[in-house]
């Protein structure tokens, strides 16, 4: 007490004190200065009173479900946003739903200037943990946290039951606290309660892979195993996405549906009618058509063949020739009708028309070569040839539109599987298809 | 009251009030607890040696909130059974008076308000809604603590208090209340929670590795 006593404000040399378990004798570090209110030994799992010098034992578990070892061992240090943490604690802690136990496990970070911060790593999911400022507001099943509404995912009851290293609270394996859960992916609202407090945490979703980065650890973290209740979402926002990118292409292939059409002549070049008596020789059958002219741009040509087929059929093979160049364009087209009764109903099949459309064909003039064939055995058929110039050819646009919706329909698809798949462990498991994000 | 500067009564020892309204202080040399009277300074007691410290904040810290800066001169510390906290009193450079709470590395500054009508400790249960100066606070945690020590200058004599009973409050924006019960009339101290470094601490604690 005299004068010379150094003011008690000079700080004591902080330093990872070297200490010993009273119970095995193995060497126990202090790693988080004074903050460490308990710590347990790695080799006899006595968790020891570490405010007190002598590190009372306040507690020996025996590991139930074996022991088990942290993926990121204790005293490793790593960078989380910015700010460096070292692993002081870990423990594994249990819920029991149905019957089936669910183990995940938390690593205390510590930082002797930043509060207390949290991994937790769930069958490879991991989640970066701290305690909210903010008070969230609870309303039926959604809880309001900074202007964010999360839906609630799951109540439980959680029970420490490993512990390891050292911990800035009174630890003890069959503490038990009740545990209730908010998701808005790729955050995580939860709220532990006892009898005399409730804390409030929030989570944000990290992959493995980021985790072993940030704590530089060797070889490769745990595969993830199924959608956790705050992953984010591979393909939800993409959905939006590719929405508004299907309709933007639908608007433009209408858009250019509508030019297309607009520009496109539609006129008819040629139309004749004829007839074809069944029992004439074959040869008498072929003959040409008077000329026509296919006029404007290199465009294509429908060629339209109708006719009173009823229960029958007509085959007719065309020539569309250039009297100017000789270049041809040989095609059969078939018109066919038929109809009846079964024991299923009617039916019908065919039609009495028959269009083709030919591309790239230049202005000229042109005549057709007609040759019918018919069932020798039928009655006279009356068919007529038409030929139009430049139609717009709209089963093409018809294909685009598929092919911008098929993968639209596909990532919603699986947008709204992943969500099926997260709620489907969460205590409002979905009963119908649609439980997706609104 | 006494002058700003005298001597402790027990060693000696010069003692420089830094905030002419502080009642109590702690010679830093015997560790005598003495309290200001109009004629001189009276030891009331003796501080224990502390435990080991764990916070970065320390007698002389400086740092800065809301444009105005401020400096440590006080502390109490608290135990629970969950651990402990420490309560350091702070002087803002307009001559006001607040509190630092540093309860593992959570900061929240707050200031003793006025409030009169508030709630007995037999009543307060967690989960109770409470509002003030329009703001409204929800009861997260109840804390029966005891007093663990004290340091350097304070706004009242603090030094024979044993079993103390604290309730925490929490508002949706990061506003922060207390309950003190430590007297038969409860305190309310109101504020928030802050963040390590937006506060802009000089004086710090060096941790060795850190």
């Amino acid at each position: 007490m005299s004068a010379g006593t150094p003011p008690f404000s000079n700080p004591p040399k902080p330093q990872a004190q070297a200490l010993n378990c009273p119970h095995c004798g193995a060497a126990i570090t202090l790693r988080s200065l004074g903050h460490a209110e308990t710590v347990v030994c790695e080799s006899c799992h006595s968790i020891l009173d570490a405010k007190d010098p002598n590190l009372q034992v306040l507690q020996k578990f025996e590991a139930i479900t074996g022991v088990d070892r942290p993926l990121i061992p204790l005293g490793t240090r790593g960078k989380l946003r910015g700010v460096d943490y070292e692993v002081i604690g870990f423990q594994r802690r249990g819920i029991k739903v149905e019957g089936i136990s669910y183990h995940w496990h938390e690593y205390v970070l510590f930082n002797p200037y930043k509060p207390i911060r949290y991994l937790t790593e769930y069958n490879g999911h991991w989640n970066d943990i701290s305690v909210c400022k903010e008070l969230p507001v609870v309303q039926l099943a959604t809880a309001n946290y900074l202007g964010e509404v999360y839906k609630h995912f799951q109540s439980s009851d959680a029970t420490t039951d490993f512990v390891l290293g050292e911990f800035p609270w009174q630890v003890r394996v069959g503490e038990h606290a009740a545990v209730v859960e908010y998701v808005k992916p790729p955050r995580v609202l939860s709220a532990e309660k006892s009898a005399n407090e409730v804390t409030w945490s929030i989570g944000e979703y990290m992959y493995g892979a980021d985790i072993w980065k940030s704590f530089n650890l060797p070889g490769s973290p745990p595969q993830a195993v199924g959608v956790y209740e705050n992953q984010p979402s591979p393909v939800s926002e993409n959905v939006k996405g590719i929405w508004a990118a299907f309709l933007a292409f639908a608007i433009l292939l209408l858009v250019l549906m509508a030019g297309f059409d607009l520009m496109s002549h539609k006129g008819t070049a040629f139309e004749s009618s004829y007839r074809l008596n069944s029992g004439e020789p074959k040869g008498e059958a072929s003959f040409v058509t008077n000329i026509f002219d296919l006029e404007g741009r290199t465009s294509n040509v429908e060629v339209t063949t109708s006719a009173t087929v009823d229960n029958s059929w007509i085959y007719v093979n065309y020539a569309l020739i250039n009297q100017d160049s000789g270049q041809d364009w040989d095609f059969g087209r078939e018109v066919s009708y038929y109809h009846g009764y079964d024991s299923d109903g009617s039916w019908t099949e065919g039609s009495q028309k028959n269009t083709v459309i030919i591309p790239s064909v230049p202005a000229g003039h042109y005549y057709l070569r007609i040759e019918p064939e018919v069932d020798p055995k039928h009655p006279p058929i009356a068919y007529s040839v038409e030929v139009k110039r430049d139609v717009p050819v709209l089963g093409f646009f018809g294909l685009a539109f598929l092919a911008l919706l098929l993968p639209a329909v596909a990532i919603t698809w699986r947008a709204i599987n992943f969500e099926r798949m997260r709620w489907a462990e969460s205590d409002h498991p979905p009963i119908k298809i649609g439980n997706s994000e609104e | 009251m006494t002058q700003p500067v005298s001597n402790c009564p027990n060693c000696g020892a010069k003692i420089i009030f830094q905030w002419s309204s502080s009642v109590q202080t702690v010679c830093q040399y015997c560790k005598s607890i003495l309290v200001r009277t109009d004629v001189d300074l009276k030891k009331v007691g003796q501080v224990a040696d502390l435990p080991p410290d764990s916070s970065p904040i320390q007698l002389n810290t400086e740092g800065i909130y809301r444009n105005k800066a401020f400096v440590v001169i006080g502390r109490i510390l608290y135990e629970y059974d969950q651990g402990g906290w420490n309560e350091w009193h702070i002087m803002m450079n307009d001559g006001t008076s607040a509190w630092l709470s540093d309860a593992q590395n959570e900061y929240a500054i707050s200031f003793a308000s006025n409030m009169t009508g508030l709630p007995t400790p037999t009543r307060v249960r967690v989960g109770q809604q409470y509002s003030w100066n329009n703001q409204r606070y929800t009861l997260t945690v109840i804390t029966p603590a005891h007093y663990r020590g004290v340091e350097g200058e304070l706004p009242f004599q603090y030094w024979d208090k044993t079993d103390v009973t604290f309730a925490d409050l929490r508002s949706e924006t990061g506003r922060f209340a207390t309950l003190d019960f430590s007297d038969e009339q409860p305190a309310l101290y109101l504020g928030e929670f802050v963040e390590f470094d937006d506060l802009k601490l000089k004086n710090l604690r060096s941790f060795e590795g850190w």
